[in-house]
């Protein structure tokens, strides 16, 4: 009896602490296609702004994997999935059996409808490896244009801004940041990305990558017929769930690889976790590949209990987003861009213009659903707290929480003594 | 594992607990040099007393058995020492992505704005007469204590 997991990044450590709950003997192999121990993909952005060195990169000291009895095979490829003989093959040919498996392949970076991107001067930004390149590349940069103005893209920005590098934006939505956070927050963080000396352009995309005849990078044509003169293009839209394997080996898949509130993908002893996987979301409460950092350890925590043979439910996957611009955090949870026409949302909102503060709650019905804040979030938790335990929400605790500053003593008295004070006399 | 338990029903608020973290966390361990001078330097209590009406109560990270902030961590700052139970977290390690404060729904995270980093509980880890908050508490409104579940 063996584990597998394919795959090296943060949903595999999940997964190797869920098993190791449970079964503290069996081998536990984990193969990763990136030579390199698993790293905080959003470190990627620290990096390339030589904020962290590399070698502050790796998650857990390689004492973790030891530790756990975990074999790491770095910098292998597997080619395919043998569900029925219970085996991998990798691109060298070899054969690696398996009795439990888990998908933890990740994301592949989205490629946009851009012509001519294959070439010089065009990069991804989802790997180390991605900023490796650009490190090297950035002494001679003076202009880049990235290629989506969501998290990963502005990061990008603001790293190669400085860097020293001259950055445009280009965000095919109406604004920055349509997924993660409301129109205003974005409009805010718009702002302060504008005053640091960014060109930010929405509302249109890239469509044709301009090159001399040495092939050497120009720029880009976008389909507004405007041309921003470029040494860099950064593709910065996000991933798309990595399905190869799964598809090819007959694992259901749609958006990401299938799986039920176990990670199991309905194939004997096979599991899938982190941006591969298309699990419950615990707003929507349908399924849903939300390729978010702080989702991946959690499913792979709990695939890797259920492959352990501890049946136990994924509770649920929860949009969040924490990331700073140019000094300006911000925090997204939940639903914060309900349907303007749905009755049963109630939204409230504030705004203080000379401290940049701002803070919208999202209310359903009796409870929180989803909070936006920006400049001020060291009471961030404590709005989580509401959406997690939903914690119904009269008209006197709405009111405390739109003022600002909840606290603990806003929670049912029992809720509160069984959390912290637990057999109390 | 042993962990530090705030009781409502007794505590009065006297903040107490509140200066004893900050003193045994200061680099001169004297309480009035450590509220005086190395606050104004960025020193902050861990400890974090609530009030509301006539009730109060203290807080600090409960460093729970499956906490919310280590899995959510993108520098591995954060981790779960298996042996003391402890929440362990490495400040060298950490970038200031406030994710942590973010997730950790006790709301026992603080932003450290001065060095942007975190702050947290280490139930004074190595201090040979256990947490100074609980030493502090002339009212017996924190027990540093094992209890089941």
């Amino acid at each position: 009896m063996t584990y597998v997991i394919i795959g090296n990044g943060i949903a595999s450590l999940g997964a190797i602490d869920g098993i190791r709950k449970y079964d503290r003997k069996t081998p536990i192999t984990v193969i990763g296609a990136e030579n390199t121990a698993a790293y905080g993909k959003p470190l990627t952005s620290y990096l390339l702004a030589g904020r962290i060195s590399p070698e502050r990169l790796s998650m857990r000291p390689d004492e973790y994997y030891k530790g756990k009895n975990v074999t790491l095979r770095l910098a292998t490829y597997i080619n395919n999935i043998d569900l029925e003989a219970g085996e991998l093959r990798t691109s060298d040919g070899e054969k690696i059996q398996f009795e439990k498996l888990l998908l933890a392949t990740g994301g592949t970076p989205y490629v946009p409808q851009v012509n001519g991107l294959k070439g010089e001067g065009v990069y991804n930004f989802t790997a180390a490896k991605d900023a490796y390149s650009l490190i090297e590349s950035v002494k001679d940069l003076k202009r880049a244009v990235i290629i989506g103005g969501g998290l990963i893209g502005l990061k990008a920005a603001e790293s190669l801004y400085n860097r020293g590098v001259e950055v445009a934006v280009v965000e095919s939505e109406r604004r920055i940041l349509s997924l993660a956070y409301d129109e205003e927050a974005a409009g805010l963080i718009s702002k302060r990305v504008e005053e640091a000396g960014m060109l930010v352009r929405c509302g249109v995309s890239g469509k044709d990558i301009v090159r001399d005849k040495n092939g050497k990078l120009r720029g880009i044509l976008l389909e507004d017929k405007s041309f921003l003169e470029a040494d860099a293009i950064v593709i910065a839209i996000g991933v798309v769930s990595n399905i190869r394997l799964a598809e090819e080996a007959g694992i259901e898949v749609d958006k990401g690889v299938v799986v039920d509130d176990n990670m199991f993908t309905g194939k004997d002893g096979i599991f899938a976790a982190g941006d591969v996987a298309q699990a419950r979301d615990v707003i929507f409460d349908k399924d849903k590949v939300v390729p978010v950092w702080s989702n991946a350890y959690t499913q792979g925590y709990y695939a890797g209990r259920n492959m352990a043979g501890n049946e136990s439910k994924y509770p649920g996957t929860m949009s969040m987003s924490s990331i700073s611009f140019f000094g300006l955090p911000t925090i997204s949870v939940g639903e914060v861009n309900p349907d303007p026409e749905n009755p049963d949302y109630e939204i409230y909102t504030f705004f203080d213009e000379p401290k940049q503060s701002y803070r919208k709650l999202v209310f359903k019905k009796d409870q929180l659903v989803g909070y936006v804040l920006v400049g001020d979030i060291d009471f961030a938790g404590m709005y989580t707290s509401f959406i997690k335990f939903k914690f119904k929400v009269d008209a006197q605790t709405r009111k405390r929480l739109s003022q600002g500053e909840p606290d603990v003593l806003m929670w049912p008295d029992e809720f509160f003594n069984k959390a912290w004070n637990p057999d109390s006399k | 594992m042993k962990r530090i338990y705030p009781d409502r029903d007794m505590c009065i608020g006297c903040g107490l607990c509140v200066l004893g973290c900050l003193a045994a966390h200061s680099k001169s361990h004297d309480l009035v040099l450590a509220y005086k001078e190395e606050r104004a330097k960025g020193l902050v209590s861990r400890k974090r007393l609530i009030e509301a009406d006539e009730v109060c109560v203290a807080i600090s990270c409960r460093h729970c058995e499956e906490p919310e902030c280590v899995p959510v961590c993108i520098s591995g700052a954060l981790s779960k020492d298996e042996k003391t139970g402890i929440t362990v977290y490495d400040a060298d390690k950490c970038v200031g992505c406030w994710t942590c404060i973010m997730a950790c729904p006790y709301g026992a995270i603080q932003r450290d704005k001065y060095n942007n980093k975190i702050i947290k509980c280490d139930l004074c880890a190595g201090r040979e007469s256990g947490p100074a908050c609980v030493e502090a508490c002339s009212n017996r409104a924190l027990k540093y204590e094992e209890r089941q579940s």
